[in-house]
């Protein structure tokens, strides 16, 4: 602990070193503000970190691939100066329980070629659905790059944003127009169907709508989440997914070497017990060891249940505004099983070594299936055989494994918080959500049980208690239709100020949402500066 | 990455340059000599083979397939006669070009299509209500263009009498070297010429017999260098080059009607309804807004050009496909030209070009661009009427 309270007075403090807490400190050091940051665990990045939790193997403990980091975020926060460098990923890898396979490559004919396996029709449509995502991506990017306009509003500024995202659809066509409002009622199995009528392509496609939702592929609504994910850009092309080196860590580090060097003080184990309240105005913090530091503004990156129900608490909240922050659903539906191997998991489908599994790798053979691990979430138990989605960032960044090792690091859905036990009961099951994994896997890689050096499970539970995100939703909230957008976190406080004056939010339950984007965080500082907050 | 097609073996042989290239998803030969040269001579003074596999193939078998064909191309194939093949494109709804290709109908009842791109998906989505069964055959087949004034005379050697007495845009079955092949007088060189479809196991069989037979006729191995200058020469539009499928077209401003790549002929407007008609009939009653046209440049402005940088006039000896701006004479931009050639038959710098339509009636006078050391230049040319080179034995 370096803060000494007395001797520095802080223009903003940011609670939560995750990368958008960063983000938002390395904009408002790099316009000369004064920023702390206060991370309460020993690493940065929040849910953006890697850790070295057996020797030689270091982990991307949660998050684990990176699309939707903003090129712009790069270039102005000079993160490639400040030791960025993103892997970019060449396949989607679908084994099968039948023994066949599907490989999705970036090389389009050679997709072409495999989808024409199980269907010559999806195998040809598969450019037009690109196109057409390209195209309402290309709408989406717009909303993602700004802070939400409220349509229900009637202030003059609201409207003319509104009219001007609208005149970015005037050169769409209407059927185009028409799907951007398809896409955001559809299930994300149904949305797929307009093009394609395999489930080797619609099931592994259609688990990029579920993602940290509690919802199945089949639910209305997940088709915008399918989006979500689609917008990842890396180096302007859409839809590429990356590994950062060195685990995805390596981003908030970045990030925060760039906050560092405009200046912004980041602590780590320093966690922040209280919002310091004065005559109803957020003043400082009190961290959890007493210490108190004054700023004359405190942001949150932390999610918005943590950060004004227990941050702030209650009796400084109205009853409007305190009874929708406790409505706004958080209900994490997945789970972490990470793996370190003493050699190559070798998949009975396609054996050995081969570019198939430098991508991303899905366990998600039909609909059905996913659908299915739905239903048994949906009543409080963990999928017996759930989606999963597996990488093994060794293969092209050997610097997180020793050499001929591997790391393995397997997302799960579905891992309902709500387990009928509760949640607290999480402990106790965490081993047997682990065997589920481990045993689904081993359907594919035979020998995976054998090779397994160390294994890490995290339950909704765990990311809770280890990483504070409540009800361990990763993206700090689903990302459903009513909590996105202007709604994002509560209606009517979506520009990252908040009823509090003086505190403001920055993390994943503000606008745009979860995943490795930094827009939070950089949209928060912006507007707080064309505000004068500070 | 791509695949061999059925004639690997032998053309791996042969391509000693080592330049190849992909064509749909395919190993395609660029040239068998590091230049494409003698390949390009042998293709208008004896014979050249070329393999190409690659092109999209399906069959169409059934009591429907015609009136199916006729539904999604802009052509009745219902007049189509058994033994004949006919050159047409398909549009989408709003009557912009999807493919361009050939349709032969083999038999009363059966159909094959050829396109530059995938064919299966764009047929099935149509074909509900219609009996008929489509089958993608491009893996099936193996095709062969044989192209040159000598064809006939190599064709005739190896496939037995009647094949003299084979039309322009004919087609009919045989046998070459003991293989049933099918035969069609088509190709994309503007010259007579013959394509030889073959059962993919047979492939090798039908390029021996040929190569064998072709020798005392100096038939030549050609790659796709010296068919992309023919095809020039021949005014033939590429599809993905000169103008781009509209399914893929991320702007509606790089579609383009039948009537603006010089297609409208091939639209047979007034019949039952087919995709894309009541666009089209819209497009002709307003004007299409560009044209497909052939250039000529200037010679004279092109060596003055460079003599005023000291050089001697240089042409690149292979076409290129990287589009310049096209100017009226009061330096706007009328267009662009997207491919083009120096014709050593000809002895011209040809190029062809998509003009708004008030620009392209031959006989105009534009200005194209000419990079020259670095610099960007403009210099004269002249609309002029496609094919640049038309021989009679095309037809003959």
């Amino acid at each position: 602990m370096s803060v000494h309270p007395q001797s520095a007075r802080y223009d903003a403090i940011v609670i939560g070193g995750g990368h958008n807490g960063l983000t938002a400190a390395a904009y408002l050091a790099k316009a000369g503000r004064k920023v702390l940051v206060l991370e309460r665990r020993h690493v940065l990045g929040g849910a953006a970190c890697s850790e070295e939790l057996y020797p030689g193997f270091t982990f991307s403990v949660c998050s684990y691939v990176v699309s939707l980091l903003r090129p712009h975020i790069i270039r102005e926060l000079q993160l490639a100066r400040h030791g960025l460098e993103i892997i970019p990923l060449d396949c989607s890898f679908l084994p099968l329980p039948d023994g066949d396979s599907l490989a999705r490559w970036s090389d389009g004919e050679r997709t072409r070629r495999e989808v024409a396996r199980f269907s010559r029709s999806d195998s040809e449509r598969l450019s037009e659905f690109g196109l057409t995502m390209t195209k309402l991506c290309r709408f989406a990017k717009r909303i993602i790059d700004s802070p939400a306009p409220d349509p229900a509003s009637l202030a003059p500024r609201e409207l003319l944003k509104l009219l001007r995202l609208g005149r970015t659809m005037k050169d769409d066509p209407t059927d185009l127009r028409w799907l951007n409002f398809k896409l955001l009622t559809m299930s994300a199995a149904d949305f797929l169907g307009l093009w394609f009528e395999s489930d080797v392509l619609k099931a592994p496609m259609s688990v990029s709508g579920i993602i940290g939702t509690f919802l199945g592929v089949r639910s209305p609504g997940t088709a915008y989440v399918l989006l979500h994910h689609y917008l990842g850009e890396i180096d302007g092309a859409f839809r590429a997914w990356g590994f950062s080196k060195g685990g995805t860590g390596g981003i908030s580090l970045a990030i925060a070497r760039s906050a560092r060097a405009f200046g912004a003080e980041v602590l780590e184990q320093s966690g922040v017990a209280k919002v310091l309240m004065h005559d109803g105005k957020a003043s400082g913090v009190v961290l959890e060891n007493g210490d108190t530091v004054h700023a004359r503004v405190v942001i949150s990156s932390v999610d918005p249940n943590r950060t004004f129900l227990r941050l702030v608490g209650e009796q400084y909240l109205d009853d409007e505004f305190a009874g929708q922050i406790r409505r706004y659903k958080l209900r994490g539906s997945s789970g972490k099983v990470n793996l370190a191997l003493d050699r190559l998991p070798e998949f009975s489908c396609r054996p050995g070594d081969g570019p198939h599994l430098y991508g991303d790798i899905a366990i998600a053979p039909s609909i059905d299936y996913l659908e299915r691990a739905y239903d048994e979430a949906k009543y409080g138990d963990f999928s017996r055989r759930p989606y999963i989605n597996v990488v093994i960032p060794s293969l092209v960044d050997p610097s997180v494994a020793p050499p001929g090792k591997h790391v393995m690091s397997c997302f799960v859905q579905y891992a309902p918080y709500d387990i009928k036990e509760g949640p607290s009961h999480w402990p106790r099951r965490r081993e047997a959500f682990g065997d589920a994994v481990v045993d689904t896997l081993a359907e594919y890689i035979p020998g995976l049980k054998d090779s397994i050096l160390y294994r890490q499970v995290l339950t909704p539970w765990d990311l809770e208690q280890e990483f504070g995100l409540t009800e361990g939703n990763i993206f700090h909230g689903e990302l459903s239709q009513e909590q996105l957008l202007f709604l994002r976190p509560v209606a009517g406080w979506a520009h990252y100020r908040t009823p509090i004056d003086g505190l403001w939010v920055c993390g994943s339950g503000t606008h745009p949402g979860g995943g490795i984007m930094g827009s939070p965080g950089e949209l928060a500082a912006k507007t707080m500066l064309a505000a004068k907050a500070l | 990455m791509p695949v061999p097609t059925p004639f690997h073996p032998r053309t791996s042989d042969l391509c000693h340059s080592l330049l190849w290239k992909e064509w749909s998803r395919y190993y395609a030969v660029c040239s068998y000599d590091t230049c494409h040269e003698r390949e390009y001579f042998a293709l208008r003074h004896a014979a050249g083979l070329i393999d190409v596999s690659p092109l999209f193939k399906a069959d169409l078998r059934g009591p429907d397939a015609a009136a199916l064909l006729s539904l999604v191309t802009v052509r009745d194939l219902r007049k189509l006669r058994s033994g004949r093949v006919t050159y047409l494109c398909w549009c989408d709804d709003d009557g912009k070009v999807v493919d361009d290709g050939t349709v032969t109908r083999l038999a009363e009842r059966h159909f094959r299509l050829t396109g530059n791109g995938p064919l299966y998906a764009w047929l099935a989505r149509y074909s509900d209500g219609f009996d008929v069964k489509i089958e993608d055959t491009t893996e099936t087949y193996g095709a062969l263009a044989l192209q040159g004034p000598l064809s006939r005379a190599i064709l005739a050697e190896v496939a037995g009498n009647g094949i003299e007495k084979l039309r322009f845009f004919g087609s009919t079955s045989g046998t070459i070297g003991g293989v049933p092949v099918g035969i069609t007088r088509t190709g994309y060189t503007g010259d007579l010429g013959y394509e030889v479809w073959v059962a993919r196991d047979d492939a090798l069989q039908v390029w021996d017999r040929l190569i064998a037979a072709g020798r005392a006729f100096r038939l030549q191995p050609v790659g796709l260098d010296a068919m992309d200058v023919t095809r020039i020469e021949a005014g033939f539009v590429l599809c993905g080059v000169d103008y781009f499928p509209a399914h893929h077209c991320l702007l509606d401003s790089r579609k383009s009607s039948p009537y603006e790549i010089g297609l409208g002929w091939a639209v047979n407007l007034d019949r039952e309804p087919f995709v894309g008609q009541r666009a089209l009939r819209d497009e002709l009653e307003r004007g299409p807004a560009w044209s497909m046209a052939g250039l000529e440049y200037d010679w004279n402005d092109y060596e003055a050009l460079f003599e005023s940088y000291g050089l001697p006039p240089q042409v690149r000896s292979a076409a290129w496909r990287d589009a310049v701006p096209v100017y009226d004479l009061r330096r706007r931009q009328i267009g662009q030209a997207t491919s083009g050639a120096w014709s050593p038959l000809l002895k011209k710098n040809l190029a062809l070009a998509t003009l708004k339509s008030g620009h392209a009636r031959p006989g105009t006078r534009v200005q194209v661009e000419v990079t020259v050391e670095y610099e960007r230049r403009t210099i004269g040319a002249t609309v002029v009427r496609t094919p640049f080179f038309n021989p009679p034995r095309k037809k003959a």
